[in-house]
């Protein structure tokens, strides 16, 4: 053991490390403060210059993002407005003319994220409790080649992946996409999860099956619990990188399964640069992952200290 | 209630042999201790006899019935870990009545057997509270309340004292021996502590290296080891031994150590000259000024009520123990006698004890 002590810190340091992490709270902030606040300016507010940090708040570029419109012709005025939507739409001298797709793109987010996630715990968690508590033939190099799943880059096989899914007809579609997610994830799953397997007595289930539990029975009701924090702390990484990816989302989707994160950058190209209208789809993109993360956020501290100290 | 008769029971793991033709039998209602030093293969053979390894080749019988390939959940035994190994997401209640959920008991019946087990061990006021809170007694309370409530036919028990503070260890020993003896349930008992296992057990299994060196009653294994590995692992100090080069006959009783006699059990094996060991409890080490087998002393220990005292003789070091009272200066040369029933002979060899008129009867592994 080598000696060490543990002395308060001077008041110098406790000044210096506090600007620290304000200064890196302010700098991680800043562009969430800066999408949520233009999602609620009006198109001329978005683009001032100086920008303005006071401004009259609207809801103009939700209504844009979920609507599709078209400008008011001078020959025929539109009937009036029946709607609080319409009557801001008529605002900007434009009508609409149907919903955008932003919703079911959103939606396609929602399946593709959460089915991939679920799927790669799923999977991953039996997989870990295989390799964690059985003899596996070849373990270590089996645990070893998944792990090389992740050594490159995955759009590195985009074409081959490409090629596949439009011969196997998985292009476009919600299935193609969440096995391609879960493949991705997968190692991460079992990796993260066989650490947080290997963690758990094995007494709980010799206990279990001497109490006349049968194997799988011990798994899901003594280590299943045990678990939980592993796998909700898999669970966010796995739903970030299926919420957020966007190159594969691009290549293989378009118009049946794609993706918030493809279809946001679309929102700029109709009708003039609305910027109000992309960082109201960017937030409302942001919500799902933050909730999820928020509400699992005790788990995800424990996940990650998990194992640091031998108790 | 049941008693389990194991038959040269092997387990290999890969190219490691744990266990190696174990056989001895636990009788039904007895309080039966594995012990041996770690790595001796007693946990595997307790393992083997739950059901959570399967052996390699064997039998296991428990109530004439052989269960030796069956899984542990198939066996209707209960048994007791190190660790506790309480569900840590359940209270105490859900944990005792998990084993009898499993079995489909009626509600009222798994209340009522709670219950019961609960006043036994005296943890009623615990039932509903978390199991993370709990002291280390009140967790192996509740580890044996789960055991308990079953009813099974046999209790397996791997060191469940062996995480408690030493104090405590002394409460829950006297606890368990106390409970087994209003319950009359077989217990196999797993140990490293040869003072547990002669405090509590009713018989005795001591293993080392994967093999039963003896098997028998606490009395037994300590007065008449035998092999010289049982002699040395049990009782503190150990046994002396003395070395010496010697033949044995068949009739004598006494053996020449360098030509001088001294008494023993009649011997009933005979054999050419070889090696041998001379066995002899601390506390059948006698000093008296007259006698011809002499000693240096080489250091005392003042242990209240005696003494040991370390003598270096012609033939190895021995430690004796004697009345506090006895005065004994270091440096100074004593006689020393021995109580010749009490002693055991070995040969160096195959590290066996030869029969005598004392030991006779006494079952060697």
């Amino acid at each position: 053991m080598t000696a060490y002590s543990i002395t308060e810190p001077s008041k110098a340091s406790k000044w210096v490390a506090g600007l620290l992490v304000a200064f890196y709270t302010i700098v991680t902030l800043l562009p969430l403060v800066w999408i949520i606040s233009t999602g609620f300016k009006s198109g001329p507010d978005s683009i001032s210059y100086p920008p303005k940090l006071v401004f009259d708040p609207t809801v103009e570029g939700y209504v844009n993002l979920f609507t599709s419109r078209t400008r008011i012709s001078q020959d025929a005025p539109p009937p009036p407005a029946e709607t609080w939507y319409d009557e801001i739409t008529r605002d900007q001298g434009m009508v609409i003319t149907g919903p955008s797709r932003f919703g079911e793109r959103f939606m396609n987010s929602v399946i593709i994220g959460f089915g991939s996630t679920a799927l790669s715990i799923i999977l991953g968690t039996l997989a870990a409790y295989a390799f964690s508590r059985f003899k596996v033939p070849l373990k270590d190099d089996l645990l070893f080649f998944i792990l090389s799943t992740r050594m490159m880059p995955p759009i590195a096989v985009a074409i081959p992946i490409y090629l596949m899914y439009r011969e196997l007809g998985l292009s476009d579609t919600h299935l193609g996409m969440i096995l391609l997610y879960t493949g991705v994830n997968i190692s991460l799953a079992v990796w993260l999860l066989k650490g947080f397997i290997d963690e758990i007595p094995r007494e709980y289930e010799e206990a279990a099956l001497i109490d006349g539990y049968t194997r799988f029975q011990a798994f899901r009701k003594v280590v299943l619990p045990q678990a939980a924090t592993g796998i909700a702390s898999t669970a966010i990484f796995c739903l970030i990188f299926a919420w957020n990816e966007y190159a594969f989302a691009v290549l293989l989707t378009s118009g049946n399964a794609q993706t918030a994160p493809p279809f946001i950058p679309t929102i700029i190209g109709t009708g003039g640069q609305d910027w109000p209208a992309v960082a109201a789809g960017a937030t409302l993109f942001l919500l799902p992952v933050m909730v999820f993360t928020i509400l699992l956020r005790k788990h995800l501290l424990r996940g990650i200290t998990f194992g640091a100290v031998r108790k | 209630m049941a008693q389990i008769i194991i038959r040269n029971l092997r387990k290999e793991f890969g190219s490691f042999t744990a266990v190696q033709g174990s056989s001895f039998t636990i009788e039904d209602g007895e309080f039966f201790m594995l012990l041996g030093p770690s790595g001796c293969g007693k946990t595997t053979t307790l393992r083997m006899i739950a059901g959570l390894e399967l052996p390699t080749s064997g039998e296991i019988l428990i109530d004439g019935e052989d269960v030796s390939q069956r899984p542990a959940s198939q066996r209707d035994i209960a048994m007791v870990f190190q660790m506790f190994a309480l569900y840590p997401h359940m209270n105490v209640r859900k944990n005792i009545s998990y084993p009898l959920v499993s079995q489909g008991v009626p509600k009222t019946e798994v209340r009522d057997r709670v219950a019961e087990v609960a006043r036994i061990l005296r943890i009623e006021h615990l039932l509903e509270s978390p199991v993370g809170g709990l002291s280390g007694g009140d967790r192996q309370r509740v580890a044996l309340g789960r055991a308990i409530v079953r009813r099974p036919k046999a209790f397996m028990m791997d060191e469940p004292l062996g995480a408690l503070d030493a104090e405590f260890r002394e409460i829950m020993s006297e606890e368990l021996r106390g409970l087994h003896d209003r319950m009359r349930a077989t217990t196999v008992y797993v140990t490293h502590d040869q003072l547990e296992a002669m405090q509590m057990g009713d018989k005795i299994v001591v293993m080392n290296h994967g093999v039963v060196e003896q098997f028998g009653t606490p009395q037994q294994i300590y007065d008449h080891p035998a092999t010289l590995f049982v002699a040395d692992f049990i009782g503190s100090p150990s046994m002396n031994f003395l070395r010496f080069d010697g033949a044995v006959k068949r009739g004598a009783s006494s053996v020449s150590l360098s030509g001088l006699d001294v008494e023993t059990p009649e011997i009933l094996d005979e054999t050419a000259p070889t090696k041998l060991v001379l066995g002899v409890r601390p506390e059948h080490v006698i000093l008296s000024d007259a006698a011809p087998y002499r000693g240096r002393v080489l250091a005392t220990e003042y242990l209240g009520t005696s003494q040991i005292i370390t003598i270096e003789a012609a033939h190895g070091t021995l430690k004796a123990r004697a009345p506090s009272g006895q005065i004994a200066h270091t440096g100074e040369t004593v006689g020393l006698t021995f109580t010749a029933p009490k002693l055991a002979l070995f040969n160096a060899e195959t590290g066996r004890a030869f029969r005598t008129a004392a030991n006779q009867g006494v079952h060697h592994g």
